[in-house]
């Protein structure tokens, strides 16, 4: 093999994808979460065979930015070869996984070698070394290379760990000639580690640590051609555990140094991560001597200052020396960080620079908008960060509007035209605002038709403004019937542009089965804001296009045929059999509770702070696609430091809406008789004004087929039936947090400021459920008061760790919606605290919960699952609907 | 250096077209395929087309002539499904060495005969190492995703004995090729590396990819440049894709590995796509004006053909290439 003098040779690694390392590229971050060494998590899950969530932890680092994944199953107590071919097999099944590169990691050859042997790409071994003797090494070696890997080469011999500059030097020298001289191993498919150890341990032999580690890597790259250098780097702070001021400071102190000696891969945890450029000078220096080695007393000196900035992360006084920056990056750099505070001055300054208005705009924002967009992209920036961007976006883009009118020649030009909408009968407008903004970022022309659009409507503006793509959203079921409506309607009309669904009860299935088959063009069910822009880049992008829309048809029509196939297997029973395995309580020895307060009651005006200790956190940073479980969240080695952000700002708002009553908090609710007849209806006996007047509510019986002692339920079981002569009891409710919600969000909007629009709506939502469990707990405890003595903080409600149940109609245990209109015929919900329904039976305000009382000891959740024909019209039946009706209704919950 | 890299330096190589296309033609029975010596075999053996290396070796002869005398410069032995995984649906695994090796002798015995006759133009054996059909990184069930129907090692084994006796045989060139899963294309070129070091051989090996659709991936997911990392680790004489799509639709992808390797490039596309009854129908004519776009981009070393070419489409494009120079190769990489 001859080489050319000054010849550049890349490493380069495949997963399904490639990956090429050049000088140019930036540096390879390996993600570590998938290593039972260096993850308890990850470990358990392995152990407890739980492979699902393991692969939801791999997937997790990939959509975070990890270039290629490490995998490591070196455990004691497990079967670290069955573990890692299992593990590997389930990676190539993902391709949003196996797209990347896998770094096979043991320090037993069996288990690597068990690994390579199932993986198709090219992968990187980690590690070997001259430990055991060059025989074995080069045994090793030959063998990695013939399974096609690259390999990470320890700076390890006979006689230990190298750890100072001279055995770095001799221990990679040699390593390196063995390799490429007697195997003719390609030296750009070796990658040395060094060895990072801890510095500022105290002990005058760990002083050099980390600037032998540099200037090892320094030597290397200089003298052993093509090669990498990578490393754990968390392990060089490792004496100062407990204060992430000062280990983010040395982590990109190294970083920055290590880098630029030579180091291109390394394992770094990108929340444990400062911005170089933003250390504060005096931190920087003190950590800049402890790396360095530059004085004696360095360790000392940081230690000491150290104390001083110990958990002073939230003080930190607002640096403004980028103030002094190039207005480009002034401007980029307020995009990125999504401050708006000068943007105005910055965008003016710039259009007195240029010709045309516009081109501030072309210029000037939309660079500082692609490095939002590729931080994005490259999971470099979250969901919350982005919205942030565009509402700086937004303001300079308003600032500049009237000035761009004047010159009246001006044409702008987007990526293309999206048309968003919540469809007929729905409110819900949280994740369609949230892909609006993220697609307007990425230079989309979003024209939003906001919330319970008709379809003609729709139809319409496509036309007029001949759009590229339409995006329905929903978050109710009946939304799921709208959008097939809207589906073959733009099929009757010749429609081409495609389709794109999302919203929280909308699933890849329905729109497979469902939409997909009514539509000739693509559609696509989209539930995250980031794979929106893929997505619709795919779908706009000119010459590939065609191909991808064509997948997509494929992959929706295999998904349906796989989809019914497995449907068919489930198994039902009639209606009339589910009846006689219902759930049956011993109504003669069962506990039924006489409410202290029966009748209907209302709360007007609710102090909301009552309401902050109910809030459950978790749905809310869902809906920011930030996933983790409050408050563990805010620590998540991801997206915790966006989370701890988010949260801040949350709780800002939150203090605003208590301290300025921005919000009104209402609802009604009341507790009564009744009783079950006929199988699934109960009857209540509303007393009003001396007269007694009976209403019921309609129920519905799971109807597959149970396992031997298993009940096929319907709420109907919780309550005793008429022909026992017992009295019974039921509860109904209606709470919304919601007034107001609107208007202020449409203030927000106006100043262009979606991060707060979006935020006030998912508040206020949040602020109802917690309405919701802090009404029941009243109940519970004083209206029924069948539990006085109950004692459960906010996370044992959350888990619902108490007595009775409060189901809510188009929630699983009850689909139907419609039941929803006896609620508001028992409450007169609409007159008494002003929530209304919507056509589809949606609430409004939004940020409303409705639903039952049961207080029953043995009521539960459970999901209704499918039901069949038999009972839909027997249901019809009953509630005096013809079976059209009931089919539409309860369309989504019908077994195919 | 061979004969082989010598001609390949000089100018654009072509391989030959179908041979299942060809013994169509013939239209063998059942007990053509059995002939005598496996007249009482307990399973049907039409559909066997290895077999008939042994049973029908004439025809098998006369199809490696046509192409030669089409203008073919290399041929593919008659050995796509000759392993034991293959065969097992035969029963037939016993007879591997002895269908590998026969086929192998055929061919070369054809070009022997070809070569002596026009010196200047020597024809070359490359010995056929298909897919199988079984795939090491896929699960054929779609409820286990982490199931296997096949491991490495037993595909190392079985391609290994295929290797072993295509050298013994005779052929020139090793060809793994119709790779969809790139697992069991690196099995087969690690029993390729075994077989060279124990053997202390040196055989130019070809490996030619199938995209399987219009995304430009494989069946196992890769995209063409991940695929050719992920092979680019064994000493390769060339390597490009065949069969799945038409020349046209090949061109995106031969392009991204001809910009990204330094070793020739093959192309063997099918004669178009598939018609609605499943049949190849493009021309020979139409399927040259394809492929005279690779020849105008310098793509490709080595072109031939797929399902549905015949020795006129063979012809067709031998014409052509022949008034073309090959994209230029860095000879120094080759087999270094």
């Amino acid at each position: 093999m001859s080489e050319t003098p000054g010849e550049i040779r890349y490493l380069k690694l495949s997963g399904l994808e490639p990956l090429v390392i050049t000088p140019e590229s930036n540096f390879i971050n390996v993600g570590e979460r998938t290593n039972v060494a260096g993850s308890r998590k990850f470990l358990r899950l392995i152990k407890e065979e739980q492979f699902e969530e393991a692969l939801a932890v791999a997937r997790h680092q990939v959509e975070g930015g990890a270039q290629i994944i490490d995998v490591n199953m070196d455990d004691g107590l497990i079967d670290g070869k069955k573990a890692m071919v299992k593990f590997l097999n389930l990676i190539v099944a993902e391709p949003d996984i196996s797209r990347v590169p896998i770094m096979i990691d043991s320090s037993k050859w069996e288990i690597i070698e068990a690994g390579l042997q199932v993986v198709q790409g090219k992968c990187v071994v980690n590690s070997i070394s001259l430990k055991e003797g060059e025989e074995e090494f080069l045994r090793q070696a030959k063998l990695i290379r013939r399974y096609g890997a690259a390999v990470i080469v320890m700076a390890f011999d006979e006689t230990g760990q190298a750890d100072t500059l001279e055995r770095r030097i001799e221990i990679a020298e040699r390593s390196y000639n063995l390799l490429v001289d007697k195997l003719r191993f390609p030296p750009e498919d070796i990658i040395f580690d060094l060895n990072i150890f801890p510095v500022a341990t105290g002990m005058e032999e760990h002083r050099r640590n980390a600037l032998d580690f540099i200037e090892g890597t320094r030597w290397v790259k200089k003298n052993l051609p093509h090669c990498s250098v990578s490393g754990g780097v968390s392990n060089v702070s490792f004496s100062f555990r407990g204060n992430d001021v000062v280990r983010e400071a040395m982590h990109s102190v190294f970083l920055y140094h290590a880098i630029q000696a030579g180091m291109n891969i390394g394992i770094v945890n990108p929340a444990m991560l400062e911005v170089y450029d933003d250390i504060p000078k005096d931190l920087l220096e003190h950590v800049e001597d402890v790396i360095l080695d530059r004085r004696g007393d360095a360790t000392e000196r940081l230690l000491d200052f150290a104390e001083t900035v110990k958990g002073e992360r939230k003080q930190k006084v607002a640096d403004l020396s980028w103030r002094e920056l190039p207005l480009q990056d002034r401007i980029t750099r307020a995009l990125v960080k999504g401050i708006d505070a000068f943007i105005e001055t910055d965008v003016e300054e710039a259009r007195k620079v240029v010709n045309k208005p516009i081109e501030v705009i072309e210029g000037h924002l939309m660079t500082g908008m692609n490095v939002v967009g590729d931080l994005f992209g490259s999971g470099k920036m979250f969901l919350p960060q982005v919205v942030k961007s565009a509402r700086v976006m937004k303001r300079a883009v308003a600032y500049l509007l009237p000035f761009i009118e004047e010159d009246k020649d001006a044409i702008s030009s987007s990526n293309g035209k999206i048309l968003m909408a919540t469809v007929k009968g729905d409110v819900h407008d949280i994740g369609k605002n949230i892909v609006s903004v993220v697609l307007g970022c990425n230079n989309y022309e979003i024209i939003d038709l906001g919330v319970m659009v008709p379809p003609e409507k729709i139809i319409a503006t496509a036309k007029e403004e001949a759009v590229d793509i339409i995006g329905l959203s929903g978050l109710i079921t009946p939304s799921l019937d709208e959008m097939v409506f809207l589906a073959k309607e733009m099929q009757r009309q010749d429609f081409k542009v495609p389709l794109l669904i999302g919203g929280a009860t909308t699933s890849k299935a329905h729109t497979a089965v469902k939409i997909d088959p009514q539509y000739s063009s693509a559609v696509v069910h989209v539930n995250d804001a980031s794979r929106a822009v893929t997505v619709v880049g795919d779908l706009l992008q000119k010459d590939k296009q065609e191909g991808y829309k064509a997948d997509l048809k494929k992959e929706y029509a295999e998904f349906r045929e796989n989809f019914l196939d497995r449907q068919q297997k489930k198994e039902f029973v009639s209606l009339e059999d589910a009846r006689k395995n219902k759930l049956r309580i011993d109504w003669y020895t069962a506990e039924i509770f006489l409410p202290n307060e029966p009748g209907i009651h209302e709360i007007k005006d609710l102090p909301l702070e009552v309401l902050e200790s109910y809030i459950d956190w978790t749905p809310f940073f869902r809906s920011w696609d930030l996933y983790g479980r409050f408050p563990r969240i805010l620590e998540d080695d991801v997206v915790g430091t966006q989370a701890t952000e988010l949260y801040s700002d949350a709780r800002k708002m939150l203090q605003r809406i208590f301290s300025e009553k921005l919000l009104k908090a209402k609802a009604v609710f009341g507790l009564f008789e009744a009783n079950t007849v006929n199988d699934d209806d109960i009857e209540v006996s509303v007393a009003s004004k001396g007269t007694v007047e009976t209403k019921i509510f309609r129920t519905l019986r799971q109807q597959s087929r149970k396992a031997e002692g298993r009940p096929n339920i319907a709420l109907a079981d919780f309550i005793a039936p008429k022909t026992t002569g017992l009295t019974d009891y039921i509860g109904c409710f209606c709470v919304s947090a919601g007034f107001g919600t609107q208007e202020l969000a449409e203030k927000y909007e106006s100043e262009h400021d979606d991060y707060n629009s979006i935020m006030i709506k998912a508040l206020a939502d949040r602020l109802a459920e917690a309405f919701a469990e802090y009404l029941h707990e009243q109940v519970r405890k004083k209206y029924w008061g069948y539990a006085s003595e109950e004692k459960l903080n906010n996370e044992e409600l959350i888990k619902e760790n108490y007595r009775g149940i409060r189901p809510a109609p188009g929630y699983p245990a009850c689909p139907d919606h419609l039941e929803k209109k006896t609620i508001w015929e028992i409450l007169k919900v609409e007159e008494a605290i002003g929530v209304s329904l919507t056509e589809s039976l949606a609430m409004w305000p939004a940020a409303s919960v409705s639903g039952y009382y049961f207080g029953q000891p043995e009521s539960r959740y459970f999901g209704l699952g499918k039901i069949k024909s038999d009972q839909v019209k027997d249901f019809a039946q009953r509630k005096g609907i013809s079976e059209a009706k009931a089919f539409k209704w309860l369309q989504s919950s019908i077994a195919e | 250096m061979s004969a082989f890299i010598e001609a390949l330096k000089k100018r654009i190589l072509v391989l030959d077209g179908a041979m299942g296309t060809m013994l169509q033609q013939y239209q063998f029975t059942e007990e053509d395929f059995r002939g005598k010596r496996f007249k009482d075999f307990h399973k049907p053996l039409k559909g066997n087309n290895d077999l008939l290396s042994i049973t029908q070796p004439e025809a098998i002869a006369e199809i490696h002539r046509k192409y030669f005398n089409a203008g073919a410069d290399i041929v593919e032995t008659n050995t796509f499904s000759g392993t034991t995984v293959a065969m097992a649906d035969y029963d037939m695994e016993d007879l591997v060495y002895e269908l590998n090796f026969e086929s192998a002798k055929i061919a070369k015995e054809v070009a022997a005969e070809l070569t002596k006759n026009e010196p200047d133009k020597p024809r070359f054996v490359a010995g056929a190492m298909g897919p199988t059909n079984k795939t090491a990184s896929l699960s054929p069930d779609v409820n286990d995703p982490g199931f296997r129907a096949i491991s490495f090692d037993e595909l190392r084994i079985a391609y290994k004995q295929q290797a072993e006796a295509l050298v013994d045989g005779g052929v020139d060139i090793l060809l793994v090729e119709t790779i969809f899963d790139t697992l069991n294309a690196k099995a087969a070129l690690f029993a390729i590396e075994e077989l060279k070091e124990e053997r202390n051989l040196d055989i130019p090996v070809m490996v030619s990819g199938t995209i399987t659709d219009a995304s430009g991936r494989t069946l196992s997911g890769q995209t063409a440049e991940a695929f050719l990392i992920s092979i680019s680790h064994i000493p390769l004489v060339s390597v490009g894709f065949n069969c799945a799509l038409g020349a046209k639709q090949l061109t995106p992808h031969l392009e991204v590995i001809a910009n990204r390797t330094e070793i020739a490039v093959s192309a063997y596309p099918n004669a178009g796509l598939p018609n609605a009854f499943g049949e190849y129908d493009e021309s020979p004519a139409q399927m040259a004006l394809q492929i005279e776009e690779y020849l105008d981009k310098k793509l490709i070393n080595i072109i031939g053909g797929c399902c549905g070419t015949t020795p006129p489409h063979i012809e067709a494009i031998a014409e052509l290439a022949a008034k073309y120079e090959p994209r230029p190769l860095e000879l120094n990489q080759i087999n270094a």
